[in-house]
């Protein structure tokens, strides 16, 4: 996005010197709150509780987070990174494949009810979980799946937003390739699989990173189905650690915990960035 | 738009939609459906029966000085939400586009916050304000100001809002970035050479032109800070102190789930529903301008 062009507006000297300063104390003050957790997870708790806390690590990196790993507070932290990490690559792999199916049938057959089905689509994106929780929560229970992974994963993975961009996407697809494929006797299915799914690569990716940090940071639905800590995941599971009343809270740990549950996402945003943008920009269109 | 070239066949198309239509009818639209049947009813204290009420649920909630209160919550708690991430990521932006170089380095050094979970970001502020052990909270002490947002309702209601704003500053970053990026070149220049200076070039030139952008983002965030910022408001306060940061969905959660009174959390449901239903019409009324452009 960086600009080749010097144009004749932009400041030199000590305008350009207090733009730097502005743009390094915003990141400074937005990344604060994570450098703190980060120095909170490598000291001792007593150095914690008698404030003020240090503001450089401390040496106890390594036992404060195998202590998490390993033992954790209900159930070892290692157990809910996993369990989040099913829940992220589900929601995101299903909502994917789902909407990739739907598209393909809404743009390239006519069969009756196609706008009915388009429409109830639709109406999903007004339907978000924090609003119809009770009634999800007893569909759920009642088909048996509180505390296991298809409880967590199936009732957020329709999704409209990907069903849109993936049958904007293919309207862009020329006519003559499903021309082509028809006057070579291919199926609908062998024209899905070697044509339209390799050209869709690009906004699956895309879409992926976007829809694995939703299914990573959802926090209300895994806390009202999953009873089992064994089943917590992670970003819920933080919460779970934090005491009531006057336990000792074992800030070390809980902050390990949080660093922990910010990682992978935080990786996929990073290594990903372009996809991510893209994604971003996309699926809000 | 509809495609010239289709493929023959009916069963297939049917095949292909269907586990996308069994998701949203089964997890979807027959718990809405449920939703609204229950906001009818008043169920028994055990479950057993319940008994028809008409809008009754509805009627005691507009009447309830505890429910006009978690709107009024609501709508002070997102206003605050919506302006402390606006603002600041317009501001980052702005300068952002005046730099040549190391314009990237700051994006990717601003994005992270994004990939934070609000429940995360929850208590990452918690533990910086917590009353014993707060690093933050204790500075507060040093110069004399007590903080204490377990008690004072207006702390935890800025608390709530400024770890709810965190980490929506990047995105707000972005799409401003983006749409700054994108004014032309041309225009600016023009502008500079007719003598107009920064702040009155940004004023009459630029704001006008990010203006859709901006319109897109107030609605984005409004939506957020209904819904997604439960995590942020269930870790740090619970919808305490005395119902003081209770925005509408936790009201939801906790007569729903803890209180256990059905109609009434089902009624909530159903008014959230059309609240929810009025933002997407706007969204959308404004996706369909910005296309025709």
């Amino acid at each position: 996005m960086a600009r080749q062009e010097q144009g004749m507006v932009e400041k030199r000297g000590a305008g350009l010197w207090l733009a730097h300063v502005f743009m390094i104390t915003g990141v400074l003050i937005v990344s604060f709150p994570i450098w703190l957790a980060f120095v909170a997870s490598t000291v001792t708790h007593s150095e914690i509780v008698s404030p003020p806390m240090p503001v450089w690590p401390g040496d106890r990196l390594w036992e404060n987070y195998k202590e998490a790993l390993f033992s954790g507070a209900n159930v070892p932290v290692a157990k809910m990174l996993w369990n989040s990490l099913i829940m992220a690559v589900g929601i995101a792999t299903g909502k994917i494949i789902i909407s990739l199916l739907s598209a393909f049938a809404i743009v390239y057959f006519r069969f009756p009810c196609r706008s009915m089905f388009f429409w109830m689509i639709f109406l999903t994106l007004m339907l978000p979980v924090e609003v119809r929780i009770v009634p999800t929560f007893e569909v759920v229970a009642g088909f048996g799946m509180l505390n296991t992974y298809y409880g967590l994963i199936f009732p957020l993975i329709a999704s409209a937003t990907a069903t849109f961009l993936f049958r904007q996407f293919f309207l862009t697809i020329p006519d003559e390739l499903a021309e082509a494929a028809r006057v070579d006797g291919a199926k609908p299915m062998q024209f899905f699989i070697d044509i339209v799914v390799p050209m869709s690569r690009t906004n699956m990716a895309a879409l992926f990173v976007i829809l694995f940090i939703y299914g990573w940071n959802q926090y209300l639905w895994p806390l009202l189905i999953t009873t089992d800590p064994e089943m917590n995941t992670i970003v819920m599971g933080i919460k779970q650690m934090l005491p009531t009343g006057d336990d000792i809270t074992e800030w070390p740990v809980i902050m390990a915990t949080s660093i922990l549950a910010m990682i992978p996402p935080i990786i996929v945003v990073i290594s990903m960035q372009k996809l991510f943008v893209r994604g971003l920009v996309d699926s809000e269109k | 738009m509809e495609k010239r070239v289709t493929f023959r066949g009916w069963g297939l198309p049917f095949f292909l939609i269907a586990p996308q239509i069994i998701v949203t009818v089964v997890f979807f639209f027959y718990p809405a459906i449920q939703a609204l049947w229950q906001s009818l009813f008043i169920p028994d204290p055990f479950g057993l029966s319940s008994q028809f009420v008409g809008l009754g649920n509805f009627i005691f909630l507009l009447n309830d000085e505890f429910y006009a209160a978690s709107f009024l919550t609501t709508a002070v708690f997102s206003t605050l939400v919506t302006v402390c991430t606006m603002v600041p990521a317009l501001f980052l932006a702005v300068v952002a586009d005046r730099l040549i170089k190391g314009s990237g380095t700051y994006r990717t050094l601003l994005i992270w916050p994004y990939a934070v979970a609000p429940a995360v970001a929850g208590v990452l502020w918690l533990f910086m304000f917590n009353t014993r052990v707060g690093l933050v909270s204790w500075y507060l002490g040093q110069i004399g100001y007590d903080w204490n947002h377990v008690l004072n309702g207006g702390e935890a209601m800025g608390l709530v809002v400024v770890a709810s704003a965190w980490g929506r500053i990047s995105y707000n970053f972005l799409f401003f970035f983006a749409a700054l990026q994108a004014v032309p070149r041309s225009v600016i220049e023009a502008a500079a050479i007719d003598g107009a200076r920064f702040w009155r070039r940004f004023f009459t030139i630029v704001l006008p032109l990010l203006s859709p952008i901006t319109f897109f983002l107030l609605v984005v965030n409004i939506v957020y800070s209904f819904f997604e910022t439960f995590g942020v408001i269930h870790t740090i306060t619970a919808g305490g102190p005395q119902q003081s940061t209770t925005i509408l969905v936790y009201k939801v959660f906790s007569d729903g789930f803890v209180g256990q009174d059905l109609g009434s959390s089902s009624a909530q449901s159903v008014i959230l529903l059309v609240i929810v239903g009025l933002l997407t019409v706007i969204q959308f009324k404004y996706i369909e301008k910005r296309v025709h452009y």
